[in-house]
């Protein structure tokens, strides 16, 4: 990876892009969008379909029980977000209507992680990990490139059931292609460890990849497993990565509380319990900045993971 | 497979019935809303019995209209008129909140229960559902037509004046929301509580087409949905001025009655009342079973 130049690409593109992909499929797939349409890159669909796209303004709540009606008579609707107000605004209406329904309402969550940027902290998702996985009936997607938000798009606008897919608003590396194989709940081991295997989803599935190559330049083994499907979380996977390492790290843009990292120790704790260390947000807000530079004040750049890597593996023995 | 338009006689007789069944069900049960559900007994009635299309023997049947109970609280009596209309056996309406039971507490979409287009409760989110029922059938080209039983004191709710928002913007003239307007709320009056009123000015701001009527006068009610159905071009909202506890004297207008079920003594008084209620109504020809306490 050092020696190549990633090309950049934001994964809320690659969600607009799936939404389209979508339409032109299946005449059923609409979508709702609350007054950011382009930032949400539903504009992308809005162009194609335009009398499948619902503005419905300001009015996430309504935006959700809207969507949970479009749903019963046969629709497949997206609503287009950010994250702080499709899993936060509108959470009773997604619990209460669409997931105790099990209703088919997929839920974009756009702007998540402190990579938002100088928006600063009322923009910037950080819990909607926490408050969707803890919902029955409702899948938790969190994909680490476009190629692969397009591909999660287009398979949660395929399964039947309450759907959330988290996405961002910076350009990030493209990690995968259209070739690279992938399957919704089927978390992908991207490097192979001996040491330690750094379990991440999202925007922090490339930092774990640059912290592995500094680690390997001292001496040590470190995987990456890219968990894009937080839940159904695939125990099996993250099993095996204990079991062949004795040690793990979370590493993900969200609240350590609740989120992704608390997910992989749930099924830890209970099945092969080792030494875990978790990168994420260590219980703050976020804050205005540029994203590059919000990643380093929050905890969540190289740096940090190889010192959360070496702190795991110290603590095997 | 159609409307079933009975007359007001008949009309009368089923709301007078859904109180008696109401009653046996909440004193079973143990715990309910009984004023709630008291006070749109009518309302029910004139739904179920005249102005919806339906067929209870066919509860997915693609065509028929549907309806949502926004204020999902007052579900027991939302039961009985299934279960009296043929959605299913009148015996079961004596499960009702029991462990296991399809009648849950408030309406849930996950024990099979026939009739039941989705699942409410949270105060607020069921017009939203309605209104995006509604589009999607603009969106078809379909002709059904949705109706909505809001609670007054669930105009609190700020996403109701979304939905109301919405609705208006997308020309949805085939949702009728029906306002079961008994002045009271949890906690007392509504203008102690929170004073929503005037509801018809909020309404008509929102440039629905606004009904008055008198909640439990069903030819008043007949006509109200026969004007909704003829309004063009937007929403229309029935204001059914009612009274909670409508039916039993001693709970008629009373703000404790909104989550208090009948004791044993309390259940057989409510019941003589209503038995009088019939002895000038008629008693409905229709109900084949009668659930005892």
């Amino acid at each position: 990876m050092k020696n190549r130049e990633l090309s950049l690409k934001a994964t809320r593109f690659g969600y607009g892009e799936g939404l389209v992909e979508l339409g032109k499929k299946n005449a059923n797939v609409v979508v709702l969008g609350g007054d950011l349409t382009n930032s949400t890159a539903a504009n992308l669909f809005r162009e194609r379909f335009p009398d499948r796209f619902f503005s419905i303004g300001i009015a996430e709540q309504n935006m959700m029980t809207m969507a949970a009606g479009l749903s019963l008579t046969g629709k497949i609707p997206f609503i287009s977000t950010y994250c702080v107000f499709s899993a936060g605004r509108a959470w009773d209406q997604l619990r209460t209507t669409v997931a105790y329904g099990n209703l088919n309402v997929k839920v974009g969550g756009a702007h998540s992680g402190v990579s938002v940027g100088p928006d600063g902290a009322t923009h910037q998702g950080l819990e909607d990990i926490a408050t969707t996985r803890c919902l029955p009936n409702v899948v938790v997607s969190a994909p680490c490139d476009a190629i692969e938000a397009k591909k999660s798009t287009i398979a949660i606008g395929k399964l039947s059931g309450p759907s959330y897919i988290r996405f961002g608003r910076e350009p990030v590396p493209l990690l995968t292609t259209e070739k690279t194989p992938f399957q919704f709940g089927k978390a992908i081991l991207f490097r192979e460890g001996t040491d330690c295997i750094i379990v991440a989803c999202g925007y922090m599935v490339y930092y774990s990849l640059l912290a592995a190559e500094k680690l390997e330049e001292e001496g040590l083994s470190v995987g990456v497993l890219n968990l894009h499907t937080i839940k159904p979380i695939d125990e099996e996977a993250i099993v095996e990565c204990a079991e062949k390492v004795g040690c793990l790290v979370t590493a993900e843009e969200h609240q350590i509380m609740g989120g992704m990292g608390s997910a992989v120790a749930e099924v830890i704790a209970r099945t092969f319990p080792v030494p875990m260390e978790f990168i994420g947000i260590q219980d703050r807000f976020g804050e205005s900045g540029q994203p590059e530079e919000l990643m380093e004040e929050f905890n969540l750049g190289v740096e940090d993971m190889v010192l959360a890597v070496k702190k795991a593996i110290k603590r095997k023995s | 497979m159609t409307r079933m338009l009975k007359k007001p006689e008949e009309l009368e007789q089923i709301a007078v019935q859904l109180r008696v069944d109401l009653i046996s069900m909440l004193f079973e049960a143990g715990s309910g809303h009984t004023g709630g559900s008291l006070s749109s007994a009518d309302i029910f009635s004139v739904l179920f019995f005249y102005e919806i299309n339906h067929n209870p023997a066919d509860a997915v049947w693609p065509e028929r209209d549907r309806f949502i109970l926004s204020k999902g609280h007052v579900c027991p009596i939302y039961y009985a008129a299934l279960a009296r209309a043929g959605y299913f056996p009148v015996e079961e309406l004596m499960t009702f909140r029991k462990l296991n039971s399809m009648l849950q507490g408030h309406p849930g979409m996950n024990k099979g229960l026939p009739g039941i287009e989705c699942s409410t409760g949270s105060l607020g989110q069921g017009l939203g559902v309605a209104a995006g029922i509604a589009l999607g059938a603009k969106h078809d080209k379909s002709d059904y037509r949705v109706y909505c039983l809001n609670g007054d004191g669930e105009l609190d709710e700020g996403s109701i004046w979304e939905t109301a928002m919405a609705a208006s913007h997308y020309k949805l003239d085939n949702l009728v929301s029906i306002v079961d307007n008994n002045d009271l709320q949890i906690d007392g009056r509504l203008r102690d509580v929170m004073n929503v009123y005037p509801i018809d000015r909020k309404f008509e701001s929102f440039n629905w087409n606004v009904i008055k009527c008198d909640g439990h006068d069903v030819k008043a009610l007949v006509k109200a949905f026969e004007e909704a159905r003829s309004c063009k071009g937007k929403p229309s909202v029935i204001i059914a001025k009612t009274v909670k506890g409508k039916g039993v004297s001693f709970m008629e207008d009373e703000a404790g009655w909104h989550g208090k079920t009948p004791n044993k003594e309390q259940a057989v008084s409510a019941l003589e009342e209503l038995k009088k209620i019939q002895k000038k109504t008629g008693v409905w020809s229709g109900a084949e079973i009668q659930l005892t306490i």
